[in-house]
């Protein structure tokens, strides 16, 4: 456990160090938020039917979803990584006297911690005080406000689960372009990250609701908005941690089996 | 130019190399505008319209702004990844050949996975065309081709401009991106769905204007734009963008310095 933890808070304190980095992304953050939004005013302006979103809480999840986007993205990619495994360097992780997919779990949720702990921030301040149509509204209660951030811990566990699993596939392929491209198109669009998804049709929800991804993104943002109960934010958390132990799991038994068959590359 | 298609050539030859995992990609890219197409079709299944403009009009707009922007990333690449050339000193060896640099550095890397997607964006492109209301007249074509073809040239000359700021932070700047992917997500609507300033920004500074919106109101013929052909010939303009863009780039390369790793 020691191990894990001192992983850990390596990279967290490597992650803080590149804070301009960091502003020039949460400008970037800002102008693609504003975009996104007139988008969905433009849609809401004529609507025929009613949707099943307000646009107030539209605006919300796409602030929340441009806040959190590093713990969301599935496209982050750790080049050392992939690195690592193509080049085989591999055999000096295999040296090491711990299980390398905790280390490399803890080594992924920390990059993703740090560059949000130093980009989340600023961006949620700014867009609390924004005028009317535009400000992120806050839950209603307190209570909701925990549930929140409980659900979108569960959904970073989940979504560094999932992206592990990016990272086995790579002993297969040896080359992360493929992989990572297809995961992050469709987990991105699973996810209700291109649009949210309740305004999706019923078909498509439903084949949404089958997978991981929506957890990770949609789940949280919509338990903020109050768009779902207590009791299904309670009831979800469970799901989440369901899927979370089934990832973790299917992680480890494929990764023991690629490393049972891993050809070190010489050189 | 000529040297131009020979590191085309020979950039093609060694990506064939690795076959499998060239069509992997290649069919990866294809997919990539798809689920934002996708996005679009639900939101117009769910509001019916969107400010007056119809499903295929948007996807028109789309149709331009993905094949401009997926020609731009195949064959001027080389610029987008271009501060990791000045980070490792390697750009020196460009400045000392006889050869103009901005050629060079275009002919440094082609990503003709980016076909894929490309392929895509055509075949949208003619679907949304076959799908419009008004006719086809021989004037419209040559809009929608300059429209295209402009598109190009300004998301060359934004590549080209991000490149240049690397010459003074040596580091790439991610704000960049506003103008590049933001760019791209942004005129894939018609721009007058937007608050006024970002619509003057983006016609004025930036003149995406002339390649989506203007010409479009000719083609679809709306707000009487019809009666003037002069809004076909816009996107010509657009082409006036590139020569501040490699001023931009002399003057940079004048202040270079090189890391000297």
């Amino acid at each position: 456990m020691r191990a894990y933890l001192s992983v850990f808070r390596l990279r967290i304190s490597t992650g803080l160090q590149y804070r301009a980095a960091a502003l020039a992304g949460i400008a970037t953050q800002f102008f693609f938020g504003f975009m996104f939004i007139m988008i969905f005013q433009a849609f809401y302006a004529h609507s025929v039917s009613n949707p099943p979103m307000t646009l107030t809480a539209v605006i919300t999840y796409t602030w929340l979803k441009q806040a959190f986007l590093v713990f969301i993205m599935l496209w982050l990619r750790d080049n050392e990584l992939f690195g690592l495994i193509t080049s085989g360097n591999i055999a000096y992780e295999l040296c090491r006297p711990s299980d390398i997919y905790g280390l490399w779990y803890a080594k992924l949720l920390a990059t993703r911690l740090s560059s949000a702990l130093l980009r989340c921030f600023p961006l949620l301040l700014v867009t609390l005080f924004l005028p009317k149509p535009y400000r992120l509204e806050l839950p209603s209660d307190l209570l909701t406000f925990v549930f929140f951030a409980l659900v979108l811990l569960a959904g970073l566990l989940m979504v560094v689960a999932i992206s592990m699993l990016i990272y086995i596939s790579v002993f297969v392929t040896m080359s992360p372009g493929g992989s990572l491209l297809l995961f992050s198109i469709f987990g991105e669009f699973l996810a209700g990250l291109i649009i949210p998804v309740p305004l999706m049709p019923g078909w498509m929800q439903n084949i949404v609701y089958l997978l991981p991804f929506h957890w990770t993104a949609d789940f949280p943002f919509r338990v903020f908005t109050g768009d779902l109960s207590k009791s299904e934010a309670l009831s979800g958390l469970a799901a989440q941690a369901a899927w979370l132990a089934g990832l973790v799991a299917l992680g480890k038994i494929l990764m023991n089996k690629a490393l049972r068959r891993v050809v070190v590359q010489g050189g | 130019m000529k040297l131009y298609f020979k590191y085309m050539l020979m950039l093609l030859r060694s990506e064939m190399q690795y076959r499998g995992s060239f069509l992997l990609l290649t069919f990866g890219q294809c997919l990539t505008p798809f689920t934002t197409f996708a996005g679009v079709y639900f939101m117009f299944e769910r509001f019916g319209d969107l400010k007056g403009w119809s499903f295929y009009e948007v996807v028109l707009c789309f149709g331009v702004t993905q094949m401009a922007f997926s020609f731009t990333e195949c064959f001027a690449r080389g610029f987008d990844v271009f501060s990791s050339l000045v980070v490792s000193g390697n750009f020196d060896r460009l400045l000392v050949r006889p050869r103009s640099t901005t050629l060079q550095v275009f002919g440094s890397r082609f990503e003709f996975a980016r076909i894929g997607r490309l392929a895509l964006s055509a075949v949208v492109l003619v679907w949304a065309a076959s799908h419009m209301e008004a006719s086809w007249t021989p004037l419209k074509v040559v809009a929608l081709v300059l429209m295209v073809m402009s598109g190009i040239v300004i998301f060359t000359g934004i590549f080209i401009l991000a490149a240049s700021i690397s010459f003074w932070t040596v580091q790439g700047l991610e704000v960049a991106n506003i103008f590049t992917d933001g760019g791209r997500e942004m005129i894939q609507y018609p721009l007058n769905i937007y608050h006024k300033w970002v619509k003057r920004f983006f016609t004025f500074i930036i003149p995406f204007g002339s390649v989506n919106y203007l010409p479009l109101l000719y083609i679809l013929g709306r707000d009487g734009a019809a009666d003037h052909p002069m809004y076909a010939l816009l996107p010509l303009l657009g082409l006036v963008f590139l020569a501040p863009c490699l001023l931009v780039w002399r003057i940079g390369e004048r202040h270079y310095r090189s890391t000297g790793s």
